[in-house]
């Protein structure tokens, strides 16, 4: 009973709790036993918090039973990154510098997801701060990809993408900052979102770079990323890049997405940088496949040009760790987290700071706050970070001119399909960065974007990469719908159903999670 | 070197920053409240104690004040301005950078008058204002100084931290030679005083709302090119500032004279001596390493708002003093001491409450400051204008002299109500009664036989002697040009 | 620097000081080969930002987003002091500081 309930998508979870057929104490069960009886070697999560999952609901199934009118989704369980603030519950960041921090506040998005009534079964893992893609650079240990758990899940929302892809939970939070939602998706079957820059709400979300954070659903489905996108989404008076424009309906861009013929028409742009040979074979044999279903299906296939794109890359490698640097500056031992006196020397604020911050902060991190430190400082802050925000405007424009010839693009997310652990030691780093070439241009521009699975290569998740104009999130949910149910059908059954249920003990990385 | 000497040999400039911290409700980028006191870390939200997370949001008052504050010093509001990070490492500051205006200020290129003590005007050329947030508050314990240096450790108190400040820059004020120290504490003054006119701050400097960092050079001759400047931070009152200039002349002097270099730092001002002392060396490490702060968006000021800012600004006190002047009719030096009292909002108080200029004039600066002075408080917070006003009123209409005037308001400073509430209820009214008044002339007649001798011999001055006595008996509410008529009836009757 | 020279260990214990990062020499060393690779490449992005572009530092392009002055719920003092490494009469207890801002 308890694991067939965690098969279920969101959405039925929804209608069956509605319909009574199970209690959310049911549902929530069933996702807290499978957490306990899967996550020590895949390592999803965190913090696990049954109690107060459990309690918020019963709290909802009594509110049911007594008439309440409650939120559709409410007592559907979610699971979220341990970078979205939750008062009582430890939130860490993947970080020793944050490792004990309680918070004493809420993100706004925490709040709206406990005013909707979902059970919050705990905090997913990730790379320390967001700063990676593969989850390998969190504190407290890496997780394993549920297709492959010699591979990793990819990053920075690993955890998150995990814990769908491996019936965890049915909903999980991420935040993609070059693509940390969209690729881990794609590394992991499911489905992850990017929405428009200020569709959802960055209070209480741990900042890695302001201008490019964004909150991100994600599911094992395009209609459960809609229903959390939807959940989330809308003006927050407490952000002041919070977009104020009313919160389109997702779902029935879903439901308009899923009719018969819903591609007839729809220009879909390949683009000309993204489509050749960065990637790998059966990345791109997938990705084809999938985009001949939607061809046969009535879209039009176009091509288009992003010419700035080949600088994307490097402005984002500027503009990322320049904001990083400064909003990871007040970790410093003085009002919370670690404190860590220096071995030698004096005891003063200022050796205190260094030494907290160096004990406390992995060396990716530290590696991108003293490229930042670099790049804002006298002397190199035009030719940098000033040249990075110009490079910013010309991939806007790109964009603007794109999507005049296309109603969406579309790319592969990633250039490979998952990747063993440890591909990262001794690399260099910028050969690794390229790795986010399809994903960061979203994220300088403001757009929203999708990873959906276009199917399998050598049996692991290729995705499917969607991109619309500034504020038409709707339109990844129409066309990313109408692919899903392609790819599904001409599969016999949706890629995430494929996924092993079983892992092994002897996993090639042991988690050491909390 | 002697100052004089000093200034006799160099020409100084000085550049004067200055901070005010607007009183608004809530901070500069979050809802905590903006209230001087209260306990310790009461005063926070996650935004102004930089948790993780946290995000700020403009405080559109602020933005109003900082209007108002550029509007009233001349100067241009910027169609468009930018927030910036300055990042450096403080533990009083709680995210480690302080969210300021770097490159994009909104308000700019201004110039005020600023009046010297004899009256003489000195224009200012403001080069910028701009909005930024002030840090929280260091506690040094366990030293045996109590300064930083030897201190065990510190307590931070987040209180303050973002509350809103607008910090105003001037350009450098040249070819004021030895009046240097008195026009960088009339600047100041002149800059209070604008502040609570137009209602941005209390600018109470004794709590820390305006505090000014000044900037002294020296060069040979004021054709020479600019000198290497200090900057001495938080000076806190008009007479520390007059020294703390004073002292860098001289000091600054000192060197040049010696054929020594003025070494460009930071310096501190010590109340006890009015000295300076080394602070810190301004170097290369001073790297703020300003961006525009993501998390927030520009400001850009309509021009219909700041239209309606500037039209609704509050009348500026070099103005009001213009018209004060000439609607009282009182001399300049009259006024300047008024002001100088810091008492002229009082006094015109009191006139709109329908005294004559003169007499609030009188009672303010006469017995009201001395009250004051003796009990060491402000006087506009020992008594209303109203009741100043009532008071002369009583006089006016003949229910109180001078002299029971004054202790009418000994009554009413003392908390004790009204003026007539005090009169009626020490029975200080002038007495009407000439039954009463009769009897104590008659009185005193008889008893001082001699006196009455000299009034009839035509001695009138005599009177004087009787009144003494009918005072007494009459508790001094004797009116006494009635006793006068009262004795010469008796006598010539 | 736009042209991506290298980088050299003084210089990053230079940045490690800014960004109060205690380091070994040995990080100092490593960081400074990854910084020098990193920067290398993105020293591009000056090709092409010429004058005529202007810079875009906000992905949405909105302007004054400002809050009502009013009030609201802070923190108590507790639940502001209630990650405090240390504290002491409801104030935050930090090391002795040194020198000025």
């Amino acid at each position: 009973m308890s694991n067939d309930l965690t098969r279920l998508t969101a959405a039925q979870l929804s209608a069956g709790l509605r319909a009574g057929e199970y209690s959310s104490e049911d549902v929530t069960r069933a996702h807290l036993d499978r957490i306990e009886q899967t996550d020590s070697v895949l390592g999803s999560f965190l913090t696990v918090e049954p109690e107060q999952a459990l309690a918020t609901a019963r709290d909802v199934d009594s509110r049911r039973a007594a008439g309440e009118e409650l939120h559709p989704y409410a007592g559907v369980p979610v699971s979220v990154k341990d970078v979205v603030v939750t008062e009582g519950i430890r939130t860490t960041a993947a970080s020793r510098i944050l490792e004990d921090w309680i918070p004493p506040y809420d993100a706004t998005i925490s709040t709206r997801i406990k005013d909707a009534g979902l059970p919050i079964l705990g905090k997913t893992n990730m790379d320390e701060f967001a700063m990676g893609s593969t989850t390998e650079h969190s504190a407290f240990g890496p997780t394993c990809n549920p297709w492959d758990t010699t591979t990793v899940p990819g990053g920075s929302s690993g955890g998150a993408a995990a814990s769908a892809a491996a019936f965890q939970a049915p909903l999980s939070v991420g935040t993609d900052t070059g693509g940390s939602v969209r690729q881990p998706a794609a590394f992991t079957g499911t489905v992850g979102v990017k929405p428009t820059y200020g569709s959802i709400s960055r209070y209480g979300i741990i900042a890695m770079a302001s201008s490019l954070d964004q909150v991100g659903p994600m599911g094992r489905t395009v209609a459960d990323a809609a229903a959390l996108h939807q959940l989330l989404a809308g003006h927050d008076p407490k952000d002041s890049t919070s977009l104020s424009d009313p919160v389109p309906d997702f779902l029935a861009a879903v439901e308009a997405g899923a009719r018969d013929g819903s591609l007839t028409g729809k220009r879909l742009g390949v683009v000309k940088q993204l489509s050749a040979d960065d990637y790998d074979a059966g990345v791109r044999t997938a990705f084809t496949a999938a985009l001949d279903l939607a061809q046969a299906a009535g879209a039009q296939i176009v091509e288009v040009d992003l010419p700035s794109l080949s600088y994307a890359l490097d402005a984002y490698y500027l503009i990322m760790p320049s904001e990083a640097s400064s909003n990871l500056a007040r970790y410093d031992g003085m009002r919370f987290g670690l404190r860590v006196e220096p071995e030698s020397g004096p005891v003063t604020a200022e050796t205190v700071m260094a030494a907290t911050r160096a004990a406390g902060f992995g060396a990716e991190v530290k590696r991108r706050i003293l490229l930042g430190t670099y790049a804002l400082s006298a002397g190199y802050y035009d030719a940098f970070y000033g040249s990075a925000q110009k490079v910013r405007t010309l991939v806007q424009r790109d964009f603007a001119a794109a999507f005049e010839q296309a109603d969406v693009l579309v790319t592969p997310t990633t250039p490979t399909t998952a990747l063993p652990f440890g591909m990262e030691d001794d690399a260099d780093p910028m050969a690794l960065y390229l790795g986010d070439a399809a994903t960061i241009p979203a994220n300088l521009a403001g757009i929203p974007g999708m990873s959906l699975p276009a199917g399998l290569a050598d049996g692991m998740p290729v995705g499917f990469q969607l991109l619309a104009p500034a504020k038409q999130d709707a339109r990844l949910y129409e066309v990313g719908a109408a692919i899903e149910a392609l790819v599904s059908d001409a599969a016999g059954a949706p890629v995430w159903a494929g996924v092993p249920t079983e892992y092994a003990a002897d996993a090639a990385s042991t988690t050491t999670s909390a | 070197m002697k100052f004089t000497e000093a200034v006799a040999k160099y020409d100084p400039a000085l550049g004067i920053e200055v901070h005010v911290e607007l009183g608004t409700a809530t901070k500069m980028f979050d809802d905590a409240p903006n209230t001087f006191g209260g306990g310790a870390n009461e005063n926070t939200t996650p935004t102004s104690l930089g948790l993780p997370g946290s995000l700020p949001v403009v405080n559109r008052t602020a933005v109003e004040y900082a209007i108002r504050i550029g509007l009233a010093l001349g100067c241009e509001i910027a169609p468009t301005c930018r927030f910036a990070r300055k990042n450096y490492f403080y533990p009083d500051l709680a995210k480690n950078f302080q969210t300021s205006q770097s490159d994009e200020p909104i308000a700019h290129d201004g110039r005020i008058d600023i009046e010297l003590e004899d009256g003489t005007i000195v224009p200012v050329d403001i080069e910028r204002a701009h909005m930024e947030e002030d840090a929280g508050k260091n506690t040094h314990v366990g030293g045996s100084s109590g300064r930083i240096h030897g201190a065990d450790h510190s307590l931070v108190d987040y209180n303050r931290a973002g509350v809103p400040l607008v910090e105003i820059v001037t350009r450098p004020i040249t070819g004021v030679g030895e009046r240097a120290p008195e026009v960088a504490a009339a600047y100041v003054r002149t800059l209070r005083d604008i502040f609570r006119a137009i209602g941005v701050s209390e600018a109470r400097m004794e709590q820390g709302n305006v505090r000014a960092d000044i900037n002294v050079s020296l060069r040979p001759s004021p054709d020479a090119p600019l000198g290497t400047r200090t900057e001495t931070k938080n000076v806190n009152s008009f007479r520390s500032i007059d020294a703390a200039v004073r002292f860098e002349i001289a000091r600054q002097a000192d060197i040049l004279s010696s054929g020594g270099e003025v070494l460009q730092e930071t310096r501190h001002f010590h109340e006890a001596d009015g000295s300076t002392s080394s602070g810190r060396v301004k170097s290369d490490a001073d790297d703020y390493r300003y961006f525009p702060e993501p998390d927030l968006v520009p400001v850009a000021p309509s021009r219909e708002w700041v239209e309606e800012i500037r039209a609704n600004l509050p009348e500026l006190p070099a103005a009001r003093r213009r018209r004060l002047l000439d609607e009282w009719g009182i001399s300049d030096l009259e006024m300047r001491d008024i002001i100088n009292a810091g008492l002229l909002d009082p006094v015109e108080a009191t006139v709109v409450a329908g005294a004559k200029p003169d007499a609030a004039r009188k009672w303010w600066m006469g017995e009201i400051a001395r009250v004051a002075k003796q009990k060491d408080a402000e006087a506009a917070e020992l008594v209303s204008p109203a009741h100043v006003a009532q008071l002369q009123q009583l006089i006016d209409d003949g229910k109180l002299n001078d002299k029971l005037a004054r202790k009418v308001l000994a009554g009413v400073l003392d908390g004790r109500g009204a003026p007539a509430e005090v009169m009626e209820a020490d029975g200080l009214q002038i007495v009407e009664d000439t039954g009463a008044l009769e009897a104590a002339v008659d009185e005193a007649i008889a008893a001082n036989p001699d006196v009455v001798e000299k009034i009839k011999g035509g001695k009138m001055q005599a009177i004087g002697a009787l009144m003494g006595p009918i005072m007494k008996a009459t508790r001094g509410q004797a009116d006494a040009g009635k006793a006068r008529e009262l004795i010469l009836a008796r006598i010539n009757g | 620097m736009a042209d991506g020279a290298a980088i050299t260990a003084g210089q990053v214990e230079h940045l490690a000081e800014l960004a109060r990062i205690a380091m070994t020499s040995d990080e100092l060393e490593k960081t400074a080969e990854d910084l020098g690779r990193i920067l290398s490449s993105v020293a591009r992005v000056t090709e092409v930002a010429t004058d005529d572009v202007p810079a875009t530092s906000h992905p949405m392009p909105l302007t004054n987003v400002l809050r009502d002055d009013v009030v609201g719920t802070p923190l108590t003092a507790e639940q502001a002091l209630s990650g405090a490494p240390a504290s002491e009469d409801g104030k935050f207890l930090v090391p002795q500081i040194l020198g000025e801002d």
